[in-house]
């Protein structure tokens, strides 16, 4: 099912949480909404479900406006940040809840086959009569995605679903998810805050801030082109340096970089802390080590250019450099903008 | 477990002489403060042999009072019940304006002395009254009978269960309905089969508390009661009267028959707790996990 949000708002009290969002959803597509906590990623989710009311602007559910259909008629699937697993119910019931309550009619061993079934789906076969409270963290996630799945939505929600978990689950659980996705087919809009998340997982990333979108597009898009230093900041670790523009050329006191679409004047450089690499000698722009952290696949080097500015870069774990060390550092790749 | 050797000094507040102290302290004060005065009462009511007891407990105007008592509990604490449910769940679950005010409401009979309570009625539903005279027009005794001792009592009352299940809910949020509603499911059968069953402990708790509340409720009553023998007296009331007859054995055996419903109530709660525990090992609450690594 195609969703599609026509310019929505909402305020709480005097916080405008949402403002103005328009965005495509295509039908069976994977769309993370990413943005930095407060950024409205959450109450946008909320809108789409039915949980909030829409202020402002129009919800379409394929060519139906779902703006004022109630939720429990809205045909969402909705994962809770907690999973809100009912305790008192065991694993079985909570999965067929949704299909109890519904008004179609099911008979009591379709039900017992629906739920034998989306065990299997997630991989859960056996606990059937465990408790919540008697599962794993990853486990509940995944009841919570079968009783989701249940009454067999037309969009399934899922707000920051592997957040609570510890990084090793979450990974296992991303790729998992990915897969039931290709599997289903089902138009998927998930919450995060996790930049490596959004990316890994969703076909399409929207960031967002403080109620707007900032910029949207496949990962390679809002990775190897943002729009703005805000979205480079949030990708991912990064260095900032200051730089002069004048007739499109970049100074940043050692190093030059074309810059031809900037005026002259101010300008901000984003570096990766893989877009530098350091030598001894010669060629770059001068800087001493601060510190050295050695990591299992590099070393990662704390330092300071002539003019204070920090820089944090990693470089292969064979370079030999530590502490108090004087040096260059050449960069590779960056990403400018216009001073702030 | 075995004896520790006294190797280690003891953890904060771990050590011998000061659990001991505790533990005599607490004994102690129980048994003056509530053994000893519950114990006398028995000794007294039976002070002049079970024939008297007995005597004195099927006179027809004890029996009325614990009648009359039976008959209150029974209006009183299913609506406050009824009400505290509802109250806790609109605080709980919406917003809206004035909520702090609602609740400030609902705990004000906390506060205000009950015989405070019992004017108010008499001011408002008494023949001079704001209500008084259409009641009466209506030929509807509101004071100096049933209705007016239900709703004094009830006023006493209204907090009971709201303030045992509004802290509760407030903890379990609303994540719990959003879902059943997400999934379909209508508002009543929300409530009925993911909220209750997550809040029967602590509702079950506060009709207890409200229960013995009503049944024990003296101020506000015996201003709106009258105080009529045999007709508006209920059993606190009549419990005063037979004292103050010089009828101490009478007021003993009445006492011994209050606290007796006291107690069938808080047995009643202690075998539903049991049934309900019994029956299915549901945990009511989600408890501390057992860590179990996935895949």
């Amino acid at each position: 099912m195609k969703i599609r949000l026509n310019d929505i708002a909402k305020t709480f009290d005097d916080f405008r949480a949402v403002r103005g969002v328009s965005l495509d959803i295509e039908s069976g597509e994977l769309v993370a909404l990413l943005g930095p906590s407060g950024s409205g990623k959450t109450t946008i989710l909320r809108m789409v479900a039915g949980l909030e009311y829409v202020d402002e602007g129009q919800i379409f559910f394929g060519d139906e406006d779902a703006t004022s259909i109630p939720v429990r008629e809205r045909g969402v699937g909705f994962v809770f940040q907690h999973y809100a697993l009912f305790p008192h119910m065991t694993v079985g019931e909570n999965i067929a809840f949704g299909m109890k309550v519904s008004k179609t009619k099911r008979t009591k061993a379709e039900i017992t086959a629906r739920v034998a079934e989306l065990l299997r789906l997630v991989q859960l076969e056996g606990l059937a009569d465990r408790f919540p409270s008697q599962i794993s963290g990853g486990q509940r996630q995944r009841v919570a995605l079968a009783r989701a799945l249940a009454v067999d939505p037309k969009v399934l929600l899922l707000d920051e679903p592997f957040g609570a978990l510890d990084a090793n689950v979450r990974r296992d659980l991303r790729r998992w998810l990915r897969e039931i996705h290709s599997e289903l087919g089902i138009t998927t809009l998930f919450v995060t805050h996790d930049q490596e998340e959004a990316l890994d997982l969703a076909d399409r990333v929207v960031i967002l801030d403080q109620g707007q979108i900032v910029q949207q597009g496949t990962p390679q898009e809002v990775t190897r082109n943002p729009d703005s230093a805000f979205v480079v900041r949030f990708l991912g670790d990064t260095n900032k340096l200051s730089a002069t523009v004048m007739g499109g050329t970049a100074d940043l006191g050692g190093a030059s970089l074309a810059a031809p679409a900037l005026p002259d004047g101010k300008a901000d450089a984003y570096l990766r802390p893989g877009d530098l690499s350091w030598s001894a000698t010669g060629g770059g722009i001068p800087a001493i080590v601060e510190r050295v952290i050695d990591r299992p696949g590099n070393r990662r080097i704390i330092a300071a250019t002539e003019r204070g500015e920090p820089l944090e870069f990693d470089v292969p774990p064979e370079i030999v450099v530590k502490a108090g060390d004087r040096g260059f550092v050449q960069i590779e790749r960056a990403q400018l903008f216009a001073a702030e | 477990m075995s004896r520790q050797t006294h190797t280690k000094s003891p953890r904060v507040g771990d050590g011998a002489l000061f659990r001991r102290t505790l533990i005599a302290l607490t004994l102690i004060a129980g048994t003056v403060l509530v053994v000893a005065p519950l114990a006398i009462i028995a000794v007294q009511a039976f002070s002049r042999g079970f024939e008297y007891f007995a005597a004195t407990i099927t006179d027809s105007d004890t029996r009325h009072a614990i009648f009359l008592t039976v008959v209150t509990a029974l209006i009183a604490v299913p609506i406050n019940t009824i009400f505290g449910v509802a109250a806790a769940w609109a605080v709980t679950k919406f917003d809206f304006w004035g909520k702090r005010f609602l609740i400030v409401v609902i705990e004000i009979p906390f506060s205000i002395s009950p015989i405070v309570a019992g004017v108010a009625y008499l001011f408002v539903y008494g023949l001079q009254g704001i209500f008084g005279p259409m009641f009466q027009d209506a030929g509807i005794r509101v004071l100096f009978a049933l209705p007016g001792i239900v709703l004094a009592s009830m006023f006493v009352t209204a907090p009971f269960v709201a303030r045992e299940l509004i802290p509760l809910m407030q903890a379990q949020g609303r994540d719990l309905e959003e879902a059943a509603t997400s999934l379909g499911a209508s508002g009543f059968r929300t409530f009925w089969s993911v909220t209750l069953p997550n809040i029967k402990w602590a509702l079950l708790y506060g009709v207890v508390l409200c229960n013995a509340r009503v049944m024990g409720e003296f101020g506000a009553v015996s201003v709106v009661s009258g105080n009529i023998r045999g007709q508006t007296n209920t059993l606190p009331l009549h419990i005063e009267l037979l004292y103050h007859d010089y009828n101490t054995v009478g007021a003993f055996a009445a006492a011994f028959i209050l606290a007796g419903l006291a107690v069938v109530t808080i047995i009643a709660k202690v075998f539903l707790e049991r049934q309900g525990a019994g029956r299915r090992a549901r945990p009511t609450l989600a408890a501390p996990f057992v860590a179990e690594k996935t895949q």
